[in-house]
């Protein structure tokens, strides 16, 4: 692996880190489990929207580096994504499968959060070079997919706040902004 | 006090070790020889103590001999929008709020209404301390050693009309002192209610202290309400103004989404938060889940209180 990419291998790694330390020694606050919960989503979409600003940058920074971290901005997404899947479902739902799916069924942020996950599920496993050379044009379409995917993301976290919305907003505003910053060159 | 106990409570539960353990401290600074034996009374009266803690009270445990959260987490972890939107924003923030001099105006269908001082609104009362359950609609829960008195007591004092069906409290709204209030969150100043009978009850307590100390600022100094078998929201920070009056008043959280918020509120594991479940909850301290319990585990003290009303639909 190149170094450049070791190198942020590791600092994306650090939220997770974090959490080790922190639940080891209590250090999450009063409610570690929702400390946990909003953290992984929260990084889930940074580095989403991370691995959506390589192309902006490429085109209108002329700045090319971003480009190689691409695929692994998109792959950390989808392991916070998993971390963050796997708390509620350990932690809220204590492992009552049928628990989830109710709740992906009534509450719509949870049916927004659960479709997000399972269309970056595809883009992660199709990530690797051999997927790439094997689904040849149709690798671009699928991962195109990625564009609704965040969106949807963001409205999930939208929907779930109780009274403040600056935060979603936040993410709302930088995600629309990389892609808006795509349409032009495709015209 | 005429409150039902479900069970029968052993004598180490009355007095947690911690809350002993902070009174023998208080006793060992504050008092000395034959003084310290006065001072149970003493500290009893209520006015607040300058040092911050209340000595020995009467002390009720009614949270079914459940372990105390520790203080650090009751005072870093709060809701209170005023102070901030996030759980620890009410802690960051907590030295702009004044909450002494203190005012709180009594109003509507009393026979003395007026503006009183802090010191007028709890000079004749008795302090006592009272071990709750806390159940957050975020369905997080906490069990809490208050200091305070019946609200029962005070109302009585400004002698209700007949015509007095609710009662109305307002939270002080002040942007300069509670930055939270700058930003339109919510409709402020916030508001909360009650019905009478549900003012009225033994357990509805006003609280003025927890943990043997005075309120901490993020917790609702100097005066807040404390309704142990509602959501946590119907227990209001920081009160200015309890009004009587003859019809439901408006609420902040049910004004904000009443499909959410109930007026009523009680906690009810049987009817879900439109976004979550409210069957099982989570208790500070604890990893996993646990059941709720129907009004939050004073059904028998409560729970005649509506009866005949349909709790799904009057949530």
């Amino acid at each position: 692996m190149p170094r450049l990419n070791l190198l942020f291998l590791g600092i994306g790694l650090l939220p997770a880190g974090w959490w080790v330390i922190g639940l080891l020694s209590g250090q999450l606050g009063a409610n570690p489990v929702e400390t946990l919960t909003r953290q992984s989503g929260d990084w889930a979409l940074r580095f989403l929207l991370l691995s959506l600003a390589c192309t902006p940058l490429r085109v209108w920074g002329h700045w090319h580096t971003p480009m190689r971290l691409r695929r692994q901005w998109g792959l950390f997404a989808y392991f916070y994504a998993w971390v963050h899947l796997t708390i509620i479902l350990v932690l809220e739902h204590e492992l009552d499968m049928l628990a989830l799916w109710r709740d992906v069924l009534d509450r719509p942020y949870i049916t927004f959060g659960m479709l997000a996950f399972a269309l970056l599920t595809p883009l992660a496993i199709t990530s690797t070079k051999g997927w790439q050379r094997r689904l040849g044009r149709g690798w671009r379409r699928l991962h195109r997919w990625v564009y609704p995917t965040a969106i949807i993301a963001v409205v999930h976290f939208l929907l779930l706040v109780k009274a403040d919305l600056r935060e979603p907003l936040i993410y709302g505003a930088l995600l629309s902004l990389l892609l808006l910053a795509r349409l032009p060159k495709r015209t | 006090m005429l409150i039902k106990r479900p069970e029968p409570i052993a004598p180490s539960e009355i007095t947690p070790e911690s809350v002993y353990q902070a009174r023998r401290r208080f006793l060992a600074l504050g008092a000395a020889g034959a003084g310290a034996l006065l001072l149970p009374r003493l500290a009893g009266a209520a006015t607040l103590p300058p040092v911050g803690a209340f000595g020995t009270l009467p002390s009720q445990a009614l949270a079914g001999g459940e372990a105390l959260t520790p203080l650090d987490s009751i005072t870093s972890y709060c809701n209170f929008y005023e102070l901030g939107t996030g759980k620890s924003d009410p802690a960051r923030n907590a030295e702009s709020l004044r909450t002494s001099p203190w005012r709180v105006r009594i109003g509507g269908e009393v026979a003395r209404p007026g503006d009183y001082t802090l010191e007028d609104i709890l000079q004749p009362h008795t302090l006592e301390e009272r071990i709750y359950r806390l159940r957050c609609v975020e369905a997080w829960s906490m069990v809490v050693p208050w200091v305070g008195f019946p609200l029962a007591d005070l109302l009585k004092r400004f002698e209700p009309t007949s015509r007095a069906k609710y009662v109305a409290f307002t939270t002080l709204y002040d942007p300069e002192q509670m930055p939270g209030q700058r930003r339109s969150v919510l409709e402020w100043p916030y508001r909360e209610g009650l019905r009478i009978d549900e003012a009225m009850h033994p357990l509805t307590l006003l609280a003025v202290g927890l943990y043997g100390q005075t309120l901490p600022k993020q917790n609702g100094a100097p005066l807040r309400l404390v309704v142990p078998w509602k959501y946590g929201f119907k227990s209001i920070k920081s009160i200015v103004a309890i009004d009587l009056v003859e019809s439901q008043p408006t609420t902040t959280w049910n004004q904000m989404q009443s499909s959410e918020y109930g007026f009523y509120a009680n906690v009810n594991p049987a009817v879900d938060h439109p976004r979550w479940s409210q069957a099982r909850e989570r208790r500070i301290g604890e990893f996993f889940k646990r059941d709720t319990l129907a009004f939050n585990g004073y059904a028998e003290q409560v729970a005649g209180l509506y009866r005949g009303m349909d709790l799904r639909r009057q949530f």
